[in-house]
């Protein structure tokens, strides 16, 4: 899965949707691995306005990049295209192969096998 | 027409083969009606986010990965991001193949002359889950559905995480190997009483699950009452609206099958 994905997803415990601590999930003992895409600068402009740009310094964090902007690019640096390059790694090249992904609100922990998350929930929870 | 996805690399032990229902959804979403009226929704001249389209239950990957190789005719963009959910790790699987084949033949097909529009979809993630209770509120901007829809006594039960534990699958014996790929395929089809048990949980989240501009496209055959759920749609009020948009199959036959397009009239596009 690729780390955008960490920006539409959240805890399938119907009980957490209404909890703020339960967006964005926190990656717990991620494997990551590279995977090369064209560059295309325009797309990333486009991608930039779906990003919730709080929890993508979050999980950006978390899996260990360099600190994201306090804010969302806008204007002239959407055409840093450093600041593009970087965005292009985190969100499309960057893909998460094993680990976790953990509710901040129950604690449930997702797992991540092969790049497929499972979200199914165990019985007691649906 | 449009090339169809390759799935020769998918087994269809678990999961569901392509069929007239998977057709009539890339028979849809192509036509010259639809894909008019999604570019007039989604096309970059009106707007730039880029649109998170979302199929629930993929199966083998086959109506997601038409949309992600064909982008530019449906939604006259070149640029969309796809996920795909299924209850079945294998059918995840399957279709993050699927969906990286047909973006990978389209591109070299270059059906799109201008190199600047050349197809950059991305498929973000196949996510092993129930519809779409794992995704954000607010998210999804296009919606696709080809639901179990035959109707069944029962409703097969919700698969658990351990049961899609691949390492589990290795040490099955024949005979539950084989009571566990019968399970998994009736979920690709049983839909428990009117067939619209699944579908019915689908639709009471779409107004949650939807963006501003969202819009979703569910697949009914004729004994889940397709009429009877359109009328359902615009009892929610709000400016809710669901109409057919394509239909296959025999009038009189019982497998009629329709899609209709469920959107939110006034929204903010």
């Amino acid at each position: 899965m690729k780390v955008i994905t960490a920006n539409f997803v959240t805890c399938a415990v119907k009980e957490c949707k209404t909890s703020p601590a339960s967006f964005p999930l926190h990656f717990h003992d991620a494997e990551l691995e590279m995977q090369e895409l064209d560059f295309q600068p325009e797309f990333i402009r486009n991608v930039i306005p779906r990003i919730d740009w709080e929890a993508l310094r979050v999980t950006a964090n978390e899996l260990g990049f360099p600190t994201l902007p306090e804010s969302k690019p806008e204007a002239g640096a959407l055409n840093d295209e450093q600041t593009l390059k970087d965005l292009h790694r985190i969100l499309l090249e960057t893909q998460v192969m094993e680990g976790k992904l953990v509710c901040g609100n129950c604690s449930h922990e997702y797992t991540i096998k092969e790049g497929i998350a499972n979200f199914l929930l165990p019985s007691h929870l649906v | 027409m449009l090339p169809t996805p390759d799935t020769s690399h998918v087994s269809f032990d678990t999961i569901y083969e392509p069929s007239e229902d998977s057709y009539l959804f890339l028979d849809t979403l192509s036509s010259e009606s639809e894909s008019k009226w999604l570019s007039q929704r989604f096309d970059s001249s009106s707007t730039n986010a880029v649109p998170l389209v979302v199929e629930a239950g993929t199966g083998s990957g086959v109506v997601l990965g038409f949309v992600a190789a064909h982008s530019q005719n449906i939604f006259g963009r070149p640029d969309i991001l796809t996920l795909g959910t299924d209850v079945n790790r294998n059918a995840c699987l399957a279709t993050r193949e699927t969906v990286s084949l047909a973006i990978k033949a389209n591109q070299q097909e270059g059906t799109v002359p201008d190199t600047k529009s050349n197809p950059h979809t991305v498929h973000i993630s196949s996510i092993t889950a129930d519809l779409c209770t794992s995704l954000r509120p607010g998210s999804i901007d296009v919606l696709l559905f080809n639901p179990p829809y035959v109707p069944t006594e029962d409703l097969p039960r919700l698969p658990t995480a351990s049961e899609n534990d691949p390492v589990m699958a290795q040490t099955m014996s024949y005979s539950s190997k084989f009571e566990s790929d019968s399970y998994f395929l009736s979920l690709t089809y049983a839909g428990g009483a009117d067939g619209m048990e699944t579908t019915n949980r689908l639709l009471d989240a779409i107004p949650e699950i939807l963006s501003d501009r969202g819009v979703a496209y569910i697949l009914l055959c004729k004994q889940n009452r397709p009429n009877d759920v359109k009328k359902l749609i615009h009892e929610w009020g709000g400016g809710w609206n669901a109409e057919t948009a394509g239909s296959s199959g025999n009038q009189a036959g019982w497998e009629k099958l329709v899609i209709i397009r469920i959107w939110k009239e006034n929204s903010i596009v």
